[in-house]
């Protein structure tokens, strides 16, 4: 199961990123009407189980445990032999293993080009748009500070 | 002693059938979802999955509903799942200087890069109880301004700048990270392991330490240098693809304490730090459990240990409610012989106290 791709690797650690962090029910809508075959065999899971969460003393300081997390994973092979694998915070499993099909079918340059059109990019910009309005009424709380001039000199 | 007793099973089943009956209470009432536990009652099931170490919304949700919103049967329930599940490995530490910031405030500095941003807070309400919140009927939208791209910097950076604060904490090069789910309690403990006691312990109990040392057990003269609460990523490497792999964000509370320090034989005059970081949006928990850090660095720093707050085993064996809970409310089950066998105990006591006495007596008498 180990493949070394170095100049592939930012890709597909980016298009991992975005598959882990998607809604489940909308990485499953845009799965459905993108039309890609999902046709593959599970290597392992999807299986649920912990991720020991570690924070650094101070913040920047040597690390500590501060508790786990779930987490889901999935290892798939497509019929032409390709290997995906996603791992997400939770336990969705459907969403899992969808992301590793499209892990798997991203090794193949024509089904990468979809992917990116039909799911990578609509989900993109919807968490792109949701941190954004976070960071808008965030801001909105923001404390400008004014000095009172009391009497007069 | 423990002798087996049979019987009971009857009684325990509809007692566990009359639980679910009253858990669901009035079924005229609709029954709560997790959804709506998870959405409105956040802060409990930030506080479950704090204390019940497992950060997963939904299952904290779950376990506060099966508990009838009693947190620490949650809490209970919640580290007991945990250990029904494999083990993925270790994340890589998280960097809270990198949060999608949801909150941001310091009490040391009014204008500091980022800006002190108030967020969702409880903080300014009167905290007089609103009947429109009796009634249905929909707040309004959060108002919303465009947020700059400043960088938020964590405000131990720009004190550090004057060399006048402590360093974040370091451990020795060839510390292995301690955690206390794999290995046994063992004091003196190193501060890592320390603060994953904390970031578990109970609110509560912690409050009530943290407040001891501003109240004179432990003086440590804190202020809240820094407290921010948003999102924050969660990255884990996978052996398989060889590099580290995004799994999500986690939404944490990560306090700051900045305490002045006269020094010591082991330190100089300088701002000392105490730390906290939890799960979810619990400043409360976060800002105790900076408040014990602190005092529990007593002897790292060459302080007299006077007060409960520093004394590591007192907190460190004390502060989880899991624990707590089974120990004290084990208290209820049969101890039927157990009881026997002091009322034998007490009955002679009593029976050679009573005799001693009347043979004291006859003395007295024979004396006279």
């Amino acid at each position: 199961m180990h493949e070394r791709e170095g100049a592939g690797d930012e890709a597909r650690r980016a298009a991992m990123a975005v598959l882990a962090q998607a809604p489940g029910d909308m990485l499953d809508r845009l799965w459905r009407e993108s039309g890609l075959p999902g046709e593959a065999e599970m290597l392992r899971g999807p299986e649920t189980g912990l991720v020991g969460l570690r924070g650094r003393i101070g913040g920047g300081g040597a690390p500590f445990n501060f508790g786990e997390a779930t987490a889901t994973r999935a290892t798939v092979k497509l019929p032409g032999g390709e290997v995906g694998h996603a791992y997400a915070l939770g336990r969705d499993t459907r969403k899992v293993r969808i992301a590793a099909i499209l892990d798997a079918l991203a090794r193949r340059p024509e089904a990468a080009a979809t992917i990116e059109t039909a799911i990578l990019a609509p989900l993109r910009a919807a968490l792109a748009e949701a941190d954004a309005r976070r960071r808008d009424e965030t801001a909105a709380t923001r404390v400008d500070f004014f000095t009172m001039v009391r009497g007069e000199d | 002693m423990y002798v087996a007793v049979k019987g009971g099973e009857a009684a325990i089943a509809n007692a566990h059938r009359l639980l679910a009956d009253r858990r669901r209470g009035d079924r005229a009432v609709p029954a709560i979802t997790l959804e709506q536990i998870v959405e409105q009652l956040s802060l409990s099931v930030d506080r479950v999955m704090a204390e019940g170490s497992l950060y997963d919304g939904e299952l904290a949700a779950l376990a506060i509903k099966q508990a009838r919103g009693d947190v620490i049967e949650a809490i209970f329930i919640l580290r007991a799942y945990r250990t029904t599940l494999p083990r993925f490995g270790y994340a890589r530490p998280v960097d809270t200087g990198a949060m999608l910031v949801e909150r941001r405030i310091s009490a040391t500095y009014k204008d500091l890069p980022g800006g002190q941003l108030l967020g969702p807070t409880f903080d300014y309400t009167h905290r007089l109880l609103d009947p429109a919140l009796a009634e249905t009927g929909e707040p309004a939208p959060p108002a919303t301004r465009p947020a700059g791209d400043e960088a938020m910097p964590r405000v131990s950076g720009i004190l550090a700048g004057e060399g006048l604060i402590e360093e974040d904490g370091a451990l020795p090069q060839d510390h292995r990270t301690g955690d206390l789910t794999r290995e046994p309690l063992d004091f003196p403990m190193q501060r890592d392991l320390r603060l994953q006691a904390l970031a578990r312990g109970d609110e509560g109990f912690l409050l009530a330490l943290g407040y001891s040392t501003q109240r004179g057990y432990a003086r440590s003269h804190p202020f809240a240098g820094e407290i921010r609460i948003g999102l924050v990523e969660v990255e884990l490497d996978v052996p398989e693809l060889g590099f580290a792999v995004t799994l999500g964000r986690i939404r944490v509370t990560e306090c700051q304490m900045v305490n002045q320090f006269q020094g010591s034989a082991k330190a100089p005059p300088q701002f000392t730090r105490g730390y906290g970081l939890v799960f979810g949006q619990s400043e409360r928990k976060a800002m105790a459990m900076a408040l014990c850090d602190r005092a529990l660095r007593a002897r790292e720093l060459g302080e007299d240990v006077t007060a409960p707050a520093q004394d590591e085993e007192f907190v460190v064996s004390h502060c989880d409610n899991v624990q707590a809970t089974g120990f004290v409310e084990h208290l209820k089950l049969p101890h039927y012989v157990d009881f026997q066998a002091e009322l034998d105990l007490v009955r002679r006591m009593r029976r050679e106290v009573e005799e001693a006495r009347a043979a004291g007596a006859a003395d007295r008498e024979a004396a006279e």
